[in-house]
């Protein structure tokens, strides 16, 4: 074994893209997500652009309740360490870095970043876009909830944050203006992608056509892993290789947005037809109508070929007019949720936790005052997951689990008091107990005009280095 | 009678309150009977909802459909207290339907 490859014992390595490409790597698919695949493909992906997605509908909010209690707090927790892990290889191998971890304050995490890059003594602009955050316009104008139908102050629970699905346009703007760093709250995911696409080919953000085959190829990359053989495996009748050292997606794109999806060589993982189908359809209701702030995509005509081991080309894919108004996620603080556990094992466990729950149930509603409507009992060990709906006599092992809603921390709380209490007080051999309590914030969607909003979106960069 | 399991791979995502459940034939042989036989009423009684609340989209280049479950989720992952608010563990349930 030479000495290079004690640094790098898998052999991880990509073959150029051809000259006329641009390579987009996935460096998170969401908040909780893998570093070291993202620092893989930093180092040795020949990576025009490296995309984090770390937003989801209730992180957002989330985000802005933090932004509430501390100033400046409200952007991804993960955000300064994901940067500083890529940005030496990114500065030396010319990476431009787009994420959504801004979260509820982009201009915070961007100064936080700017900061954090600065000390590693490598020079990479970094540049923010703000105006999705749409509080006050929604507190103004009150829109109908999609859910509800009634206005948005008509829901229960305070509301904390609206944050509106910015497109691809102020990526594109950062970029074009020199941005090596790209910070943004609430984008849409494949926008991430899209804007940086848009700004290495110059594309005209109208041509509905050309921007529904970027929305495919961003929507393939967007959940990183989940196109490499995440969320895909099956040990016997989908077996995945490599899954502990799985290596995230990189597409080569070309000028008409046409892409051949790959990994780097030596990582573990898949890219096939069978993965890139189903992320093409993953959490797409309607195919031939994905709607972003960029277009209407229709993903009912793309087809995959595999054109080499872990190599996939992608082609087909269209799009329809952008529309009129943008998606806007609405918070609302809902209280507060506590939650007690407690496992039965062996002969009888289904029966005995049955019992224990009933004993709960009685001291939440007579001693407690809870309403037993806000109470909530799972049977984990016997198909729970699946809400009824698979019938399942008996099993070797039940985790009763109880949740409760209640409108103090102090209250939640008396859930799992109560739960972790039948070690003594319930019925024979119940092991395991555990209790939390948690703060739990509500979602809602609504649309806001599109004028509106994108009026007021802006890029700004720290150190005002450039001009917008 | 034959599984879903045998016919199709299935992945599932979610959007608020809607499951949707994307099923890949493993072949065109699979994806015909499937045409035939899992239709959104087929599913919907699988689910246990009622026939309206599930609408089916065909993607024959893929060899693929994509179903749409409304109002499985009881207020989706952020208003539910149940462990898998996502509902990411219900592709398995699809799986064992028989057609």
């Amino acid at each position: 074994m030479d000495s290079l490859n004690l640094s790098n014992p898998n052999g991880l390595s990509s073959p150029p893209k051809a000259p006329d490409q641009v390579r987009l790597g996935a460096g998170a698919g969401f908040a909780g997500d893998r570093l070291d695949p993202a620092i893989a493909l930093a180092e040795h992906g020949r990576l025009d652009f490296l995309v984090f997605e770390l937003l989801g509908e209730r992180t957002v909010a989330a985000a802005q309740r933090r932004e509430r209690e501390i100033a400046d707090t409200g952007f991804d927790p993960t955000l300064i360490d994901r940067i500083v892990s890529v940005a030496p290889h990114c500065a030396a191998n010319g990476t431009r870095i787009i994420t959504n971890g801004g979260a509820a304050n982009p201009r915070a995490a961007a100064e936080a970043v700017a900061e954090a890059v600065r000390k590693l003594d490598v020079d990479l602009p970094v540049a923010y876009v703000s105006g999705d955050d749409v509080l006050q316009i929604v507190e103004n104008t009150d829109p109908v909830t999609w859910e509800t139908g009634q206005p948005a102050s008509s829901i229960d629970g305070e509301l904390i944050s609206a944050n509106a699905y910015l497109g691809s346009e102020p990526i594109r703007r950062a970029l074009d203006a020199g941005a090596r760093i790209v910070i943004t709250g609430r984008v849409a995911d494949p926008s991430l992608y899209v804007g940086a696409m848009a700004h290495h080919f110059d594309w005209d953000l109208h041509d509905a056509d050309l921007i529904g085959r970027a929305t495919v190829i961003g929507h393939l990359l967007e959940c990183a892993g989940q196109v490499t053989g995440g969320y895909f495996a099956d040990p016997v009748t989908k077996p995945v290789n490599g899954l502990a050292e799985l290596g995230f997606p990189f597409a080569d794109v070309d000028a008409d947005a046409q892409a051949v999806l790959g990994k780097l060589d030596g990582s573990g993982g898949e890219v096939s037809v069978h993965t890139c189908t189903e992320q093409l359809l993953y959490e797409v209701a309607v195919p031939s109508a994905y709607i972003t702030p960029d277009v209407t995509a229709d993903f009912s005509h793309v087809s995959f070929e595999q054109v080499s081991a872990d190599r996939v080309r992608v082609s087909g894919g269209s799009g329809a007019v952008k529309p009129s108004d943008l998606k806007v996620t609405l918070g609302y603080d809902s209280g507060w949720q506590g939650e007690g556990q407690i496992s039965y094992t062996g002969i009888r466990s289904k029966e005995r936790a049955e019992l224990a729950a009933a004993i709960i149930l009685e001291r939440l509603k007579s001693l407690h005052g809870f309403d037993p409507n806000s109470v909530f009992v799972e049977y984990i060990g016997m198909a729970a997951a699946f809400r009824g709906l698979m019938k399942v006599d008996t099993s070797a092992e039940v985790r009763l689990r109880i949740v409760g809603s209640a409108n103090s921390r102090r209250r939640a709380a008396i859930i799992g008091d109560e739960v972790e209490a039948l070690y003594t007080n319930g019925p024979a051999g119940g092991g395991g107990a555990r209790k939390s309590v948690h703060s739990v914030i509500s979602v809602k969607s609504c649309s806001v005009d599109r004028a509106i909003i994108e009026d007021a979106a802006s890029v700004e960069f720290v150190d005002g280095c450039a001009e917008i | 009678m034959t599984t879903i399991d045998e016919l199709a791979s299935v992945r599932t995502g979610d959007k608020g309150d809607t499951l949707i459940l994307g099923v890949i034939a493993h072949d065109p042989a699979a994806f015909e009977r499937m045409d035939r036989d899992l239709s959104a009423r087929r599913v919907a009684e699988h689910f246990g909802l009622d026939a309206q609340k599930v609408t089916r989209s065909d993607l024959p280049l893929l060899n693929s459909f994509s179903f749409e479950l409304s109002g499985l989720l009881g207020g989706g992952v952020t208003g539910s207290p149940n462990l898998d608010g996502h509902g990411k563990t219900m592709s398995y349930h699809l799986l064992t339907l028989d057609i």
